[in-house]
Parts: structure tokens; C-alpha cells; sequence
């Protein structure tokens, strides 16, 4: 379970103080599919990295599994079973797929199953397992890499900012699938996905919508889907795409 | 491997993998003196009568062979230039090991510097690995200061590794080439240097040729106080093509000035230069953080993948 009380960031913006969370109070039950959803700019993605610990809050408490995390830096919260997939995955001059994917697994894992993790994200696997992840892979293939990544750890709380951003349409049935996937394999596991997407929104046993850094509005699915449809909250990929 | 003490036998493996006597033909060297030698059927090793060192004569058409020649320091304050010519026939496929482990406790400089000249014959091929290693927490400097001079007939093909990752206090490293019609150079440098360390890199390479290529790339790492100045010049007078690349992280307080050169003197000569010189990005950290890396553990995993 995952409690946030009374959470909020703010940075310097030249000299002013912007607040970009505001006091956030929020707890997310174990094996729950929520996703997040918002305008551009609302804070979506600075509050998943405020759970990672990839941001560090500016006020309030972080209680994961009845630990306070507050002060535990981003090592010591991936241990404890946070996972977290980046918008935009970066690059590694002279690591390769399988290292990349066995610094993930904290284990000697075998080339066979390196394999399954890449076959699940839809890339045939032979070709990549040797690959270095350098400027010769495309936006696409390194998005669905880092998705394997957080396959192939054994997390509790897996965090996606935008999963979908830059893969294509078959990857994006085949991202729908990965999730219902990993909700079976382990459970109380909780997924929280920052999306917009109207067919991840769909999927959801929770949507929470951030705006202006405060939560606009949260419940389950079936209640919220249907006030947000149609505004940029909940976009149709198909949409989208053309 | 009965004479030589354990400090020697962990040097060997350093810089030439060996666990054992190698295959094939070898002279192991430590402390200045020949210590095992082996020849076979097409490849002769003698020592020089002028001067330290050794000719090897590779006859052509040997195929699939190899030669070990490692170099071990492990008493303070042994101070050598040796001479090794590698003397490759037509029509050869064979894999040189060379490298040189330093090993000093006292208070003396060890040097070691190794003059290698290769002529290598039409259409062979000879893939080249040099490491260079040096441990021992004396306070004399372990210094390593090699040239390699590579001669490429017509149609050749030279593959070089160049490994130098730890320990060796002030290294100038130099390397020559001059190459044929259709020879082809494949250079590649991992250099890392930390403490007080200074390393200076310089290749040369002339494609003299029409069809000639090479291809120099080196990657290296500079922590604490060290000092890295990388010097790769492509010269192209023929119909040729040449491609030179530094990139560098740079660590703590360590400097590196990279200075890649071409120079055309064909109007047919394709030649290109890179150089990138950074520390290592926080999101490549960050991203290692997540998958339960502590910040140093990130930083060995990426600096180890980088130099791989």
C-alpha cells in the first residue's frame, strides 16, 4: 500500500517559487491498476518520480507498505519493490540489452530468459540481446526495453510514465496485454501508469486525474471514465495517431 | 610456469590471460631476462644481437597460429627498451598477445618500453592485443612507454587492442602505421587512467594506398587527478577512407585533451573525425538507481560497459 500525506514540491523558477505539488494526500491499495491522467504540465510525472525518489518532495510523508520512505533515496525504494519505467529511456554507450536486463533482475539471469523478457515487449530477441544501448536503437525499441526492465524485477509497486509515448499500435495491444500480464503473475503488485491513453484509462480499477498540482479528481473507473471521455484527459489512440 | 614467483604468474594472467604455458609460440620475458621460449614449424623467434629483444619470422601461409610474448616487471627499479620485430609472410592468420604487467613495491621506477615494428605481408591478417597493467603500492612509478610501428603490404589486415585499465603511472603511448593498397587498420583503445596518472596517446596512420582504410577508435576514462592527451591523426594520400573517434568520460577532477587530425592529400580520400569528451549523465545513473544500483555501483556497471 502506498499512503502520500500531505506531499507537495515546489522549485525555483528564476528567483520565484513555483508549486508544482500541492499537499497531495492519496493512498493507493495493493494489486490496483491505477492510472494517472492530466494536462500537460499538471504534475504527473513529477509525482511519480516523487515516489521513486527520483524527485525528492518538498514537504510531506511517503508511507510504502507501512514504511516511511520519505528520506530513503531511490536505491533503497527500488529495493523495497518500487519499479519505474522513464517517458524517455535514456542511453548507454557499451551496455548491452542482456546487461542492461541482468543489473535489473540483480542476478545472473540466463540468455534464454533475457529472451522471454524481450519476446513479452514484442522484439524478437536474438537480435537484440547483444546490442548496445547506443544512438543505433530507435525511440520505439528503447521504450519497449525499458519496459522489459521492469519486467524482468520483481516489484511490488511498478511505475510507467507514459508508457505509450513513441511505441506503435501493435505495441501499444501488446502493452495492454504486459500489464494484464503482470497483474497476474504477483499478487497485491500494484501498477500506477501515467497515461492519457483512453484504452489504458479503460483498463484501470482507478483513475486519479492531477491538474495544476493538485488531484482534480479520483475514483473508480467506471465513475470517472465516463466524465473525463472526449477532453484531452482520455485520448483515443486511434485518434491520436492519425 | 615452476620458475617464476606468484606476483610473476598473476602478471602474466593480466596481461596475456595465460593460466598456464600458452600454445604455440611464445617468449615470456620478466625482469629482463628471457624466461621460456617456444618456436614451431613456420614461426622462429631469435633474440637480437645488438640489442634487447627478439625477431619473430612468421612464415607465409601459416594459418590459425599464435604468439605469446608477454612482459613482466617485478622487481623495483628495472629500467628497459626492447626491441621486437614481427616479420609476417603472405598470405598469413595469426594472433599476437603482447603486454606488459608492472609490479613495484619499492621506492624505484620500473620502466618497460617496448619498441614493436610489424612488416606485415600481402593479404595477411594479423589480429594484435597489447594490455598493459601495473600494480604494487610502492612509491616508485610504474612507467610504460611503448611504440608500435605497423608496416601493411598490399591487401593486409591488422586488428589492434589496446588495453591499458589500471595502474600504470605515466604511459606515452605511440603508434605508426603506414599502410598499402587495400590494407585495412582497425584500431581499438581503452584507456583508463586515475590517481596522479598520466597518459599520453598518439596514433599516426597513413594510407598511402588506393582502397586502404582505417578505422581508430578510443575509448577512455580519466578519474581523480589524472591526465589523459589523445592525439589521432589520419593522413590520406590515396583513394582511401579513414575514420578516427575519441570519446572520453571524464571523472573527479580529471582532465583529457582530445585532439583528432586529418589530413587530405587525395582528392579521392574520405576521411572523418569524432571526438566526445563528458561526464557520465545523471539520468544513466538515475536509471541504474531504479533497477537497485547504489550511485557507485551504477557508476562501475557504466564505466565498465563503456570500456567493454
Amino acid at each position: 500500500m502506498l499512503e502520500l500525506k500531505n506531499v507537495s514540491f515546489s522549485a525555483d523558477d528564476n528567483g520565484s517559487n513555483i508549486e508544482i505539488i500541492r499537499n497531495i494526500s492519496h493512498t493507493i491499495s495493493d494489486n490496483k491498476f491505477v492510472v494517472i491522467t492530466g494536462p500537460n504540465g499538471g504534475g504527473k510525472s513529477t509525482l511519480a518520480k516523487i515516489i521513486a525518489g527520483i524527485v525528492k518532495n518538498t514537504d510531506g510523508q511517503i508511507i510504502f507498505d507501512g514504511v516511511d520512505i520519505t528520506e530513503k533515496n531511490i536505491t533503497e525504494r527500488a529495493r523495497l519493490g518500487i519499479g519505474f519505467a522513464f517517458q524517455q529511456p535514456v542511453r548507454f554507450k557499451g551496455l548491452t540489452v542482456i546487461d542492461l536486463l541482468r543489473i535489473a533482475a540483480g542476478k545472473t539471469l540466463s540468455v534464454s530468459d533475457a529472451c522471454n523478457y524481450l519476446s513479452e515487449v514484442g522484439l524478437c530477441a536474438k537480435d537484440y540481446i547483444d546490442r548496445e544501448i547506443n544512438a543505433s536503437l530507435s525511440g520505439g525499441e528503447l521504450k519497449r526495453i525499458e519496459i522489459a526492465t521492469v519486467l524482468a524485477r520483481d516489484v511490488k509497486l511498478a511505475i510507467f510514465d507514459e508508457p505509450e509515448a513513441g511505441i506503435d499500435l501493435w505495441s501499444f495491444n501488446n502493452l495492454i496485454r504486459i500489464f494484464e500480464k503482470m497483474r497476474q503473475e504477483r499478487s497485491g503488485r500494484t501498477i500506477l501508469v501515467i497515461s492519457h491513453q483512453e484504452r489504458i484509462l479503460n483498463i484501470a480499477d482507478e483513475i486519479i486525474v492531477i491538474s495544476d498540482g493538485n488531484i482534480l479528481k479520483y475514483g473508480e473507473k467506471d465513475i470517472i471514465l465516463p466524465e473525463i471521455t472526449g477532453t484531452e484527459n482520455a485520448i483515443n489512440i486511434c485518434h491520436k495517431m492519425a | 610456469m615452476d620458475q617464476m614467483d606468484a606476483v610473476q604468474k598473476r602478471l602474466f594472467q593480466e596481461v596475456a590471460d595465460l593460466h598456464g604455458i600458452p600454445e604455440g609460440a611464445y617468449n615470456l620475458r620478466a625482469n629482463g631476462k628471457a624466461l621460456m621460449r617456444n618456436t614451431t614449424a613456420n614461426i622462429d623467434i631469435q633474440s637480437k644481437k645488438d640489442v634487447s629483444g627478439i625477431d619473430i619470422r612468421i612464415k607465409s601461409g601459416t594459418k590459425n597460429e599464435s604468439i605469446h610474448i608477454p612482459v613482466v616487471l617485478s622487481q623495483s627499479g628495472i629500467k628497459e627498451n626492447v626491441y621486437n620485430d614481427f616479420f609476417v609472410g603472405d598470405d598469413c592468420d595469426v594472433l599476437i598477445v603482447a603486454g606488459c604487467g608492472i609490479d613495484n613495491c619499492g621506492s624505484q621506477d620500473s620502466e618497460h618500453d617496448g619498441i614493436h615494428r610489424f612488416f606485415i605481408g600481402k593479404n595477411s591478417k594479423v589480429r594484435y592485443v597489447e594490455k598493459h597493467y601495473g600494480s604494487g603500492d610502492g612509491s616508485g612509478k610504474r612507467i610504460l612507454n611503448p611504440v608500435t610501428e605497423v608496416h601493411m603490404d598490399e591487401g593486409s589486415t591488422m586488428e589492434m587492442e589496446m588495453v591499458q585499465i589500471k595502474g600504470v603511472d605515466s604511459t606515452k603511448r605511440t603508434t605508426i602505421a603506414e599502410l598499402k593498397a587495400d590494407a585495412k587498420l582497425l584500431v581499438r583503445e581503452r584507456l583508463m587512467t586515475h590517481g596522479q596518472q598520466q597518459a599520453y596517446s598518439i596514433y599516426k596512420v597513413d594510407l598511402n594506398g588506393d582502397g586502404s582504410s582505417a578505422d581508430v577508435v578510443s575509448r577512455s576514462v580519466a578519474r581523480d587527478n589524472s591526465y589523459q592527451k589523445l592525439d589521432l591523426c589520419i593522413n590520406g594520400s590515396a583513394a582511401c577512407s579513414g575514420h578516427t573517434e575519441c570519446d572520453s568520460i571524464i571523472m573527479d577532477n580529471g582532465r583529457i585533451l582530445a585532439v583528432p587530425s586529418l589530413e587530405a592529400n587525395s582528392v579521392d580520400a574520405a576521411l572523418v573525425h569524432e571526438a566526445a569528451i563528458g561526464k557520465i549523465a545523471g539520468e544513466q545513473l538515475i536509471k541504474l538507481m531504479t533497477l537497485g544500483l547504489t550511485e557507485a555501483e551504477a557508476e562501475e556497471q557504466i564505466i565498465n560497459g563503456f570500456l567493454k
